[in-house]
């Protein structure tokens, strides 16, 4: 059990790393989803199954929807912009 | 070992606030805001952690096993859930800040204008 | 400051951080050794005082009911600010519903992702409603199962398309909802107030343990923040939609919808 622990966290540091180093908004938005999920298996290895659930509802659902709408405004703006200027 | 989660925890807050510093659009920022959140989340789950213990959960189990801390927990509860609806405010000043300036980059935002 | 000095002062500063960090660890136990007597003391009183068994739950909407009152209208205030940020602004005018790019091709929805969202809309309601009621006797609760109940409309959204949602959530039962909610919380701690009891003390009879009608005002706090996170949900999902799909600026050409036609 010792193992397992030590593993979950060295392999959310490395995702939450990976995270942060996608530049690219989009690309993120999927890691950041997949990183919720493996948060929410750290939560569920350390005993806290309610935090689990939180973390698995908000993180994979709400999160990333908001985000992806957030990103479809600012893109629909800017190739609107660039099909203006291209006039 | 006994001490990793609370390095995972520091690694998590640096290099979400790296992404921070070093970001050029304003929604990669954000999501880089939601990693410095979760370095939070680690370091209370550590505090709270028992080896051996269950959930604190007790429906179908005595009372008197040996359980995990409740009451960190239920700080985290409520911290996930604003936290997505505080990233909600953040992403409609995104949208604004790009309607008003033109330009996703954190760069370009420049002086307040008034 | 440029970019350069910008990251050597922050390499400096977490550095220094570190350092701090380092001797502040020597303080905390190690993994696994948890010393505290709070954990220990709540554990053991919260079946035979609350007659509630998930022990998070009752510290959430009991023993620290005030903070999540607190974090509760956190979520308000984000989700008011949220709306009145994106409200429609002078300079922008509402147009019929356009859900694509205007430089791609929208795909038709298949069949399949038609059935599924449409099968599987009513089991994810009632699951929904199990966790928000069902939050005193195992892992759930009001947080869980509000965000859980406003999935309900995305997949909806999701399987269909904008105008079904339109025609299935409305905005003023929303905001009703989620500020009655937030208030009612509010105004069952001013309740115990009656009683003689300090502000959010557990008033009401606390029932058996193992049913669903225990805890007394635990289930009745659980159940009111359940409603309110679902309602602010999904104003904010109507908020974020109308603003990518419905708001333009005035003086933008519209882009023509370009589809697909099914082979």
């Amino acid at each position: 059990m010792i193992v397992l622990h030590a593993e979950i966290l060295i392999f959310v540091a490395v995702a939450g790393t990976a995270v942060v180093l996608t530049r690219n908004p989009l690309s993120q938005v999927i890691g950041l989803t997949f990183y919720g999920l493996l948060l929410a298996l750290m939560f569920f290895i350390f005993q806290a199954p309610d935090v689990a659930f939180s973390q698995i509802v908000v993180g994979a659902v709400a999160l990333p929807l908001m985000v992806l709408l957030a990103l479809a405004k600012i893109r629909n703006r800017e190739v609107k912009q660039r099909m203006h200027h291209e006039r | 070992m006994t001490y990793l989660p609370y390095f995972v925890a520091a690694w998590l807050l640096i290099v979400g606030l790296y992404g921070i510093i070093t970001s050029r659009h304003l929604v990669h920022l954000i999501m880089c805001l939601v990693v410095v959140q979760t370095s939070t989340y680690v370091l209370l789950l550590a505090i709270g952690f028992r080896y051996g213990a269950i959930a604190p959960v007790f429906a179908d189990v005595p009372v008197g096993t040996p359980a995990v801390d409740s009451v960190v927990q239920a700080l985290m509860l409520t911290d996930i859930v604003v936290e997505a609806t505080v990233v909600a405010l953040l992403l409609a000043l995104a949208i604004k800040a790009h309607e008003r300036t033109g330009s996703a980059d954190p760069e370009n935002l420049g002086l307040m204008r008034g | 400051m440029s970019f350069r000095w910008r990251k050597s002062l922050f390499v400096l500063s977490a550095a220094a951080f570190f350092a701090f960090y380092l001797w502040g660890l020597r303080g905390l136990p190690g993994l696994g050794h948890y010393p505290g007597p709070y954990g220990d003391i709540i554990n053991a009183v919260v079946v035979s005082e609350r007659h509630v068994t998930d022990a998070v739950t009752a510290v959430n909407f009991d023993y620290r009911g005030f903070d999540t009152l607190g974090e509760e209208f956190i979520l308000f205030a984000s989700v008011m600010g949220a709306m009145v940020l994106l409200r429609k602004s002078e300079d922008e005018e509402i147009d019929p519903p356009l859900d694509f790019a205007p430089d791609r091709v929208a795909p038709p929805m298949s069949d399949a992702v038609h059935l599924l969202g449409f099968l599987l809309a009513g089991p994810l309601l009632v699951f929904g409603l199990y966790t928000v009621t069902h939050g005193q006797l195992t892992p759930g609760g009001g947080f869980q199962g509000g965000v859980i109940l406003a999935s309900v409309p995305l997949m909806i959204y999701l399987s269909a398309d904008y105008e079904c949602f339109c025609r299935i959530t409305s905005h003023t039962l929303a905001e009703v909802a989620e500020a009655a909610a937030a208030g009612g919380f509010a105004l069952l701690g001013l309740i115990a107030l009656l009683f003689g009891l300090p502000y959010l003390q557990n008033f009401l009879p606390l029932g058996e343990t193992g049913n669903v009608a225990s805890g007394g005002s635990i289930a009745l706090i659980s159940f009111l923040t359940g409603v309110e996170v679902a309602a602010g949900f999904v104003l904010l999902m109507m908020v974020f939609f109308s603003e990518a799909f419905v708001l333009r600026a005035i003086g933008e050409d519209k882009p023509e919808k370009k589809q697909k036609t099914r082979p």
